[in-house]
């Protein structure tokens, strides 16, 4: 059944980013103090494999839970069904994968 | 109708949503603005000198609420899911079947 392996995917996304949002909250507390440069975020992130891991996985993982997120509120909000809700949930998905992937690339690479 | 709108579980549930929305929309952004640093560090710069604004430190404090709210959210979201009921919420939910068979019995007698 699809929507009960979304449910699954939904849940278990969520379960992975627990930890990486409140690691996150905190290097963000930390990192702003004293103002951000592009220098400061790089030399934390550049090169560093514990960081492409980190918010790669990230990423992997808000793509999917904004995804399934975002159709059920197309679905139960905006009406949309059928086709067009599988291929927004897609589009929406391989968006937020592309475009996070090569922001964790442009930071850690 | 009035009572169950200002049910607090289901302003959990609208700024759950709400959040998950505007995280979902900031995400583009933050990416692409990241992703500035490969292409055109001095425009990330720019940015970044941006933060320096009230309004926008205001905005940040926005974000970071929106996100911490959708964490805690989401963890309560997860927790009435997934883990195991408490005795009282046992009891409970054995004494609201019991009181439904209490109930309907009392009918089914009156019916045969």
């Amino acid at each position: 059944m699809l929507d009960m392996r979304l449910y699954m995917a939904q849940r278990l996304s969520a379960l992975v980013m627990a930890p990486f949002v409140i690691v996150h909250i905190g290097v963000m507390i930390y990192a702003i103090q004293g103002g951000l440069t592009a220098a400061e975020i790089l030399g934390r992130t550049q090169g560093s494999a514990f960081w492409f891991l980190f918010y790669g996985m990230f990423v992997v993982a808000v793509s999917i839970h904004a995804a399934i997120g975002l159709r059920v509120i197309l679905y139960e909000w905006a009406g949309v069904k059928g086709a067009a809700l599988s291929v927004s949930m897609w589009l929406i998905g391989l968006v937020l994968f592309a475009m996070g992937a090569n922001a964790v690339w442009a930071v850690t690479a | 109708m009035k009572v169950a709108r200002a049910h607090p579980l289901l302003l959990a549930y609208i700024l759950h949503r709400f959040s998950g929305i505007a995280l979902a929309l900031f995400l583009p952004l933050h990416f692409w603005v990241l992703s500035l640093a490969l292409t055109n560090a001095a425009r990330l710069d720019g940015f970044l000198t941006l933060t320096e604004l009230p309004l926008v430190k205001l905005a940040e404090f926005g974000l970071v609420f929106l996100l911490a709210v959708h964490l805690f959210g989401g963890l309560r979201l997860l927790a009435m899911e997934w883990l195991p009921w408490t005795a009282p919420q046992k009891t409970w939910a054995a004494a609201a079947v019991a009181g439904s068979l209490f109930v309907s019995g009392t009918f089914f007698l009156q019916a045969i």
